[in-house]
């Protein structure tokens, strides 16, 4: 049998499975991020002891560490759908790279903001120089340097191609440039954050957190979808397939 | 393909020197700026001392983004760049002997009005020594990701705005390094030369990389 | 419930980080539902404007 793996990289044929699987995706994370926050609110304690005491606000754990997770993940799956739509030359895979970016700067945003609301009560200072923090706004920059780039060129083709280059010529100097706010100095190296380790974490928090880091995975794919239809219609919409669809979801 | 190189080096350098505001104002905007900051931070010397590696590096960064929009602009309007993509000659080799020229305008210049501005903020001997050489490792790099940017943002409405926006993020480890290198060499006992290491390694990198870069973002502004 | 509203006394931090991330998806899936709904509003209006001119031309054929 043949499997044919190019089936859905048309438009055509990916518009109406994106659309069956939008409201899915957007329910199932609905349940997951329900399921996460009465996990984290009333299955986990009220105090941490141990090395680094902290009281209810660590809380904030459970957006903050999975946002800024995908805020990374988002940039990685942009810059990928990026690289492929210039090797392969495929108009889908330029629109999924433009269609991820604005979920991708939401969740750099939201990973900041929940980590001021975190840093005020923890290290007494909601914004501090710290290689961390420093490095999610600088993604944060790049995801709207994206954004901005395509949204200035009128011309498709060339918005595409042109922001595709900038992500990747971005990728390429994320390490450099995360390392070099790491270590100012490279005589010695110094952080804010304590080195992390998922194994330290109490498992109702790891819970907790593991099931919001999903719900934001699926949501992602959710918004990513929603919004890829919308740009194909407004791609595409002199083509036959596209009035056949407005038909069809006008008469629905 | 030197001859083409040379030629067109010798061509933007020529071009650039019978209109001499151009170099001129990216000069002036850089010790304006770094003039301006003593009357706004107050002028006690200890303070500016300190702060001095940052804001000249700071102020090197904003004057090379400034000459960068004219990198390509010029030969794009008149349509010197279609004919440049014709030739047949490697184009990113054409585009490193662009930037090398724009950089002997706009870069160099910056190192060499350094001592001047480094006295504004009381800085010692050593310490400017150490800031030439950063600026003089650090500006190359600031030209040639600059030139990614310019090339991709050819011909645009708010160009330049736009520009500054993509390629300054970009410039953060030149900045940490370069200004961290004049700071560590107040310090008695600290060592500059991994810094310059670095710097160096930064510039390899860029020269390798950068012009394959601009060559294609060139590729897809002009097709 | 009130307890549980007070968060120990870090309230203000606990809902100020919640509150702006469930905004920020809910803004965000209102957003695209809006322009969907823009995009197809626009685009049946293009298609009625076609449909309206298509007959003339077949008349004067």
């Amino acid at each position: 049998m043949k499997i044919n793996w190019f089936k859905y990289a048309s438009p055509t044929a990916f518009y109406p499975l994106a659309g069956r699987l939008v409201p899915v995706l957007f329910g199932a994370s609905l349940v997951l991020i329900l399921f996460s926050l009465y996990w984290g609110f009333f299955e986990t304690p009220d105090r941490l002891g141990g090395t680094n005491p902290q009281k209810e606000y660590y809380r904030i754990i459970f957006i903050h560490v999975p946002s800024a997770w995908m805020s990374m993940w988002l940039y990685l799956v942009l810059a990928a759908w990026a690289a492929i739509g210039l090797v392969f030359n495929t108009r889908l895979s330029f629109m999924m790279a433009n269609a991820v970016a604005p979920t991708g700067a939401i969740f750099t945003f939201i990973a900041l903001w929940t980590g001021a609301f975190w840093g005020r009560p923890s290290w007494g200072t909601y914004w501090d120089w710290d290689p961390r923090l420093t490095s999610e706004l600088i993604l944060f920059f790049l995801y709207i340097g994206y954004i901005a780039l395509h949204s200035a060129i009128d011309d498709v083709r060339r918005a595409d191609r042109a922001s595709a280059l900038l992500a990747i010529v971005g990728l390429v100097m994320l390490p450099v440039i995360f390392w070099s706010i790491n270590c100012p100095d490279p005589n010695q190296c110094a952080a804010l954050h304590q080195r992390s380790s998922l194994s330290d974490i109490e498992s109702n928090i790891l819970t907790a957190m593991l099931t919001m880091t999903l719900a934001f995975w699926i949501y992602s794919f959710a918004a990513a979808f929603a919004r890829l239809r919308s740009i194909i219609l407004t791609r595409e919409g002199d083509s036959t397939w596209v009035r056949g669809v407005l038909e069809r979801e006008a008469s629905a | 393909m030197l001859k083409v190189f040379t030629c067109i080096l010798t061509r933007d350098l020529t071009l650039a020197l019978r209109r001499r505001t151009d170099v001129l104002t990216t000069l002036f905007f850089f010790v304006i700026v770094v003039s301006l900051f003593p009357l706004g931070v107050g002028s006690e010397r200890e303070m500016l001392r300190e702060l001095g590696p940052g804001v000249v590096w700071v102020a090197a960064l904003l004057a090379s983004m400034l000459a960068l929009e004219r990198l390509f602009a010029a030969d794009f309007d008149d349509g010197t760049l279609e004919q440049m993509l014709l030739t047949g000659q490697p184009l990113s080799l054409l585009v490193l002997a662009k930037v090398i020229a724009h950089w002997l305008l706009t870069g160099l210049p910056l190192v060499i009005v350094a001592p001047l501005v480094a006295m504004q903020y009381h800085l010692d001997p050593a310490a400017v020594w150490i800031m030439m050489a950063s600026l003089l490792v650090g500006t190359p790099i600031l030209s040639l990701l600059g030139a990614i940017g310019a090339a991709l943002t050819l011909g645009l409405r708010g160009g330049g705005i736009l520009l500054s926006l993509l390629i300054l993020p970009l410039y953060i480890p030149v900045l940490v390094y370069g200004s961290g290198a004049v700071s560590v060499s107040m310090i008695e006992i600290a060592d500059t030369v991994p810094y310059f290491y670095l710097l160096g390694a930064f510039l390899l990198m860029a020269l390798l990389f950068a012009p394959l870069a601009s060559a294609a973002a060139l590729r897809i502004s002009t097709e | 419930m009130m307890e549980f509203l007070r968060q120990g006394g870090y309230a203000f931090f606990v809902w100020s980080a919640f509150g702006m991330t469930f905004l920020l998806l809910v803004a965000e899936v209102v957003q695209l539902r809006l322009s969907r709904r823009t995009i197809l509003s626009r685009m049946g209006r293009l298609a009625r404007l076609r449909e309206r001119n298509a007959p003339h031309r077949g008349e004067s054929r």
